[in-house]
This record gives C-alpha cells, sequence and structure tokens, in this order.
C-alpha cells in the first residue's frame, strides 16, 4: 500500500514535468501553428544550465538561494529562445509545413551539439538540492520533500499559465492572434510581439521542467528527444493546442509510464505509443483537440 | 493518358547513360576503399528513392524511415543467426517481407494524419522499435548488435562465394556490383511508379487532397500504397547496407538515422526525382570525409540543413538545374 503512494508520487511529480514541457509545445503550436522539434533541446538546455550553475555556486552561496537557480535557469532558457524565434524561425511562417518542421529539426541536431560542446559527455546533477530538503516519511517509507515540493510547484505554474491566457488582456491578444492571425493583425494586434512571447513563454516552461528535474536526475546527452517523443504523446492524447488537453496527457502518460515500469519495463515506451495510436484512431484530435 | 517523357531522350538522356556507364567503370579505377564508400552512397540512395516517394510526390514528411532502414537490416541479422542462412536472395526475400509487413502496419495508423501529425506518428512508432530492438537484447544483441561478417554471404544463389585470399577484395568488387544492379533497378522501377497513373494520383493528392478526393480517389488507399512502396525500398536499403557494415545495432533504428534520410532528399531537393539519389551519395562522402574528422558532426548537419532550407530550398541538383537554365536562357538572348 505505501509502495502504490509512493508511486502515485512518482507518478505526479512526472507528470508536473511532463505538463510544462507539453504545454509549452501546445502553446506554441496553438499561436503560432508550427511544431517545435527543438522543444525537448530546449528543456535539456534549462535542465544543463541549472545543473551548471548550481555546481558552479555551492560553496560560495548560502545553500537556500540555490533554488533560486531554478528560476534562473528557466529564465535563460526562454532569452535564448527569444533570441532564435525572430533569427531562424520567423521567415518560415508563411512556407509550408515541411520547412517549418525542417528547420526545426536543424535546430535540434544543433543545440544537441551545442549542449555537448559546451558541456562535455559527463552527466551533470544537482542533487544538492534534493538533499537539502531532506525526507518525510510516507507510511513509514522516505521519500523525498523535493518531489512533493514540485508537484506543488507544478501546480502552480499550470494555474498561472491558464490565469494568463483566460484572465489577462494580454492572454486576449494571444487567444486572438491564434485564431486569426490575419484579422489580429487587422485589428492593429502586433504579431510579431506575441508570436515572441509565445515562444519565449513555451521556452520557459520546456526550461522550467528540466530544471524542475536534474536535482532528481542528472542531465545527459540525448535528453531532449525522449522528452520530445514523450510530449508528442502527451499532445497527441490530450489534443495538440489544447493547455486542458496538455494537463489531462501528461497525467494520463505519467500514470501509464509509472504502471509499466513497475511490470513491464521493456514495453514502456510501445505501451505509450499503443495509447496514442488508439486515440488518434478514435479521437484524431486528441481528447481536447478541436475539430479540424 | 499522354505519352511518357522518355528518360533517355534527348541531353538528359545522354547524361544518365554517361553516369550510368561511369558507374560500371567505377572498380577499375578506383581504389577498393573508394569502391566500398561508393557502395555505401547507392544503398542510402535506395533509401533516399524511397522516402522521396512519400516527401517529393506525396506530400508526407516522415521523421521514421529508420524503422525500414532497420527492419531490413535486423531481417538479415535475425535470419542469419536463427535460420543460418547465407544466401544473399533469401536475405532479401526475408528483408523485403518483413519489411513490408511493419511498412504495412505502421501505414495504416500513419495516412490517416498528415502533416504534424504524420511526422510525429512516424517518428514516435521508430522510437519504439529502436526501444525494442535495445531492450529485447537476448534476441536483438541489444547495444552490442548482431554481426553479419561478409565472409558468411553468397550471392546469385550460392554461385559466388568469399573465402581465401583476398576476399575482402573480392567481396567489395563483386557486391559493388551487385548492389549497383539492384540500384539501377530500383531507380527504373521508381521512375515507373513516379509517371504511372498511380504515381500522378499521388502527386493530386498532394497537391490538392479535397479536390483528389472529389474526383472520387480513395486517399487513404493511395497513401497507404505510397507509404508500403516507400517502407519496401527503405528496407531494401537496409539490407544491402548490412553486409557491408557487417554489424547491425539499435543505432540504425535511432531518430537521427531517419534525420539522416531525410537529410538526403533535403540536400539534392526533394522536387526533383534524381535529387535524394544525388543527395544520398554526397552525404555519405561528406559523412566520412568532413564529418569524421570532428567529433561534433551533428551540429555541421544541423548548419547545412538550416541553412539549405532558408537559402536553397531546391536542393543541390533542383539550383544546379536552375542556374544551368538561367545561363542558357541568358546566353540564348539576343544581345
Amino acid at each position: 500500500m505505501e509502495i502504490v503512494a509512493l508511486q502515485v508520487l512518482n507518478s505526479l511529480f512526472y507528470a508536473a514535468v511532463l505538463f510544462l514541457i507539453a504545454a509549452g509545445l501546445s502553446l506554441i503550436f496553438g499561436v503560432m501553428g508550427i511544431i517545435n522539434m527543438a522543444h525537448g533541446s530546449f528543456y535539456a538546455l534549462g535542465a544543463y544550465i541549472t545543473a551548471w550553475a548550481v555546481i558552479k555556486a555551492s560553496g560560495t552561496l548560502p545553500p537556500g538561494t540555490l533554488y533560486g537557480f531554478l528560476l534562473l535557469g528557466a529564465l535563460a532558457v526562454a532569452v535564448i529562445g527569444m533570441a532564435i524565434e525572430p533569427t531562424l524561425i520567423r521567415p518560415f511562417y508563411k512556407r509550408p509545413e515541411e520547412y517549418q518542421l525542417l528547420v526545426t529539426f536543424g535546430l535540434l541536431l544543433v543545440m544537441d551539439d551545442v549542449i555537448r560542446i559546451v558541456w562535455g559527455g559527463t552527466p551533470l546533477t544537482a542533487s544538492a538540492l534534493v538533499d537539502r530538503l531532506g525526507l518525510v516519511s510516507i507510511g513509514g517509507l522516505p521519500y523525498p520533500v523535493y518531489n512533493i515540493v514540485m508537484i506543488g510547484v507544478g501546480a502552480v505554474a499550470a494555474l498561472a499559465l491558464w490565469a494568463f491566457v483566460y484572465r489577462t488582456r494580454f492572454g486576449v491578444l494571444l487567444r486572438a492572434t491564434a485564431q486569426d492571425r490575419r484579422m489580429a493583425a487587422a485589428l492593429g494586434i502586433d504579431i510579431g510581439r506575441i508570436y515572441l512571447l509565445a515562444f519565449g513563454i513555451g521556452c520557459l516552461m520546456a526550461g522550467l521542467g528540466g530544471a524542475i528535474v536534474v536535482p532528481t536526475q542528472a542531465a545527459v546527452l540525448g535528453m531532449g528527444v525522449e522528452v520530445l517523443v514523450i510530449s508528442f504523446v502527451v499532445v497527441v492524447i490530450g489534443g495538440l493546442g489544447s493547455l486542458e488537453g496538455a494537463l489531462v496527457g501528461a497525467l494520463v502518460v505519467s500514470a501509464l509510464r509509472t504502471i509499466t515500469i513497475q511490470f513491464a519495463e521493456e514495453f514502456e515506451l510501445a505501451a505509450l505509443y499503443l495509447i496514442a495510436a488508439i486515440v488518434l484512431l478514435i479521437r484524431p484530435t486528441g481528447l481536447f483537440g478541436k475539430k479540424a | 493518358m499522354s505519352a511518357r517523357p522518355a528518360p533517355w531522350s534527348g541531353r538528359r538522356g545522354a547524361i544518365i547513360a554517361a553516369a550510368v556507364v561511369l558507374l560500371f567503370l567505377v572498380p577499375l579505377f578506383a581504389s577498393t576503399y573508394q569502391t566500398q564508400l561508393l557502395t555505401y552512397g547507392l544503398t542510402f540512395a535506395i533509401a533516399a528513392l524511397g522516402f522521396n516517394l512519400l516527401l517529393g510526390y506525396t506530400g508526407l514528411l516522415s521523421f521514421g524511415h529508420s524503422a525500414y532502414f532497420g527492419a531490413g537490416a535486423y531481417a538479415v541479422a535475425l535470419i542469419l543467426r536463427y535460420f543460418g542462412v547465407s544466401s544473399m536472395e533469401l536475405f532479401l526475400l526475408g528483408g523485403i517481407v518483413f519489411s513490408s509487413a511493419l511498412a504495412a502496419l505502421f501505414g495504416v495508423v500513419c495516412v490517416r494524419h498528415t502533416k504534424i501529425f504524420f511526422g510525429i506518428l512516424t517518428l514516435a512508432l521508430s522510437q519504439v522499435l529502436w526501444t525494442l530492438a535495445y531492450k529485447f537484447f537476448w534476441i536483438t544483441g541489444g547495444t552490442d548488435g548482431l554481426r553479419v561478417p561478409f565472409a558468411k554471404l553468397t550471392l546469385l544463389g550460392g554461385l559466388i562465394r568469399f573465402d581465401g585470399a583476398d576476399a575482402l577484395v573480392k567481396f567489395i568488387h563483386s557486391y559493388y556490383y551487385y548492389v549497383l544492379v539492384l540500384f539501377l533497378a530500383c531507380v527504373a522501377a521508381m521512375w515507373l511508379i513516379v509517371h504511372s497513373p498511380f504515381g500522378k494520383t499521388l502527386q493530386a493528392i498532394r497537391d490538392n487532397e479535397t479536390r483528389a478526393r472529389f474526383l472520387g480517389v480513395r486517399i487513404w488507399r493511395y497513401r497507404w500504397l505510397a507509404f508500403v512502396v516507400s517502407g519496401i525500398f527503405t528496407g531494401l536499403a537496409g539490407i544491402l547496407w548490412v553486409p557491408l557494415n557487417g554489424l547491425t545495432t539499435p543505432e540504425i533504428l535511432y531518430w537521427p538515422q531517419s534525420g539522416k534520410i531525410v537529410f538526403f532528399a533535403v540536400l539534392g531537393g526533394f522536387r526533383n526525382f534524381l535529387g535524394p539519389v544525388v543527395g544520398a551519395i554526397i552525404y555519405n562522402y561528406l559523412e566520412v570525409y568532413a564529418i569524421a574528422s570532428t567529433e561534433y558532426w551533428q551540429i555541421f548537419l544541423g548548419v547545412i540543413l538550416i541553412l539549405l532550407v532558408t537559402f536553397l530550398p531546391a536542393g543541390i541538383v533542383g539550383s544546379s538545374i536552375r542556374v544551368y537554365e538561367w545561363l542558357r536562357r541568358r546566353k540564348g538572348a539576343p544581345a
């Protein structure tokens, strides 16, 4: 029974991370209509930057302040994303979708290697952040407090994003642009600015996902593509472009993953894709997707 | 139906004939190593041909063609390991059956979707295959892979064997011609496919799905057939590649392998029939000479890919034709 409680917590922690990544992917698609193949690389970048900063600063800064690097790492990723969008991706909005996929795929190749060049092949960890918060007893079994706190952070991020999109003036502009780009432009909305900020928010969330993960598991090469492929499953199940879908998809995928890892580890990815394929066959636009 | 444009007429025919003759002469003047390199290039070119039936002619961008390439390669390795077969013709048969069955299965799911969803699904399914090859190590050898030594191979139903002194040189030379003949057959077959009513229907679907549907074309069925044909070509490439490489590992099922196949097409130009073929052969040399000298080949490829899609979307072949036509028009124009 205690094992079940721990697995539920594990699953929720993973769902929080997946939601951050998938919601960013979905937001960028919903507003700009492009699928960012390099989205997982922004997540990896967040993990690497955060781990690197924590390792560099530990010993010189008071340990409590190291948690600030979770946010700083995410912000750094957002800044990098906002530099990439206008230079690399903007020329492709009016071109066929194949080219958009190809250019972001090129970006994925470049970013993967930039990470390898900067940080080399050795995994980086920031486990000090987990150790400092210590363990809590769940029915007699120890569980890291860090994970529980981060489930909360994930929930807060989800709420904040929802409030931002549905309860602010900028959110209205964002949704207007997503619905009809030309009409929005005709009404005087600065489309370029909206796109830049949407891309920045998407990258911020991916980076935050990476920052949250890196104290619990090391940042390794190839983590970007791994998470890209899983977050595709999340958005396919939930519906591409829908935030509620990303949340439900993240919960479903992480629960499924926890169950398969427990019982039939070989089939972990296969089970995920089977579910995604079934959802696509029954509801091609996903559980929360709008009809095409 | 209007007359097919004959591929062998005019100046283009002369260039193609010269290229074919040259390809047959390569082992006479090139070193064994160079011949081997070109054999690799030709196998990749077959994969590129198959891939481009989907991207260039059906308008579907697959990020999962490593699945079919790997299926062909693993089929050969598994047949060798579990049945002790050594005939290349039986490998071809088994590998094609396996990769076409896989493409038929994956195709059912993938062709219901287009654009992004098609790309996601193909990538996802190939990643599933990769994890299976990786995790079922007692069958597939895991990360060590499976060996397919050329010494165990016989060509043309046992007529050509490789043993004794100079076995490697003998293998490279005979295998080059073996691959070359199959490559030319693939080019001819693909030419016929894309110029057949079937190929024209695919292009109609690519250009305007709604209109094609109004004309009574059964879209999914055509896309599925194209998907299977594409998978067979790519599977054949994997089958031919594995004895050359001597080893198959999960690497060839992993997404960067799919990325390479996409790269072949974009490098050569996917709007041109021979673009992907040229792209694959050039890529092979790029990988060996430019990329092998650096550990960071991905960044190199990524930058080239971004530059190509931004500035040269017609690829090397498409852009060369444009430059050639522009020069000819300038020369022909009155002063």
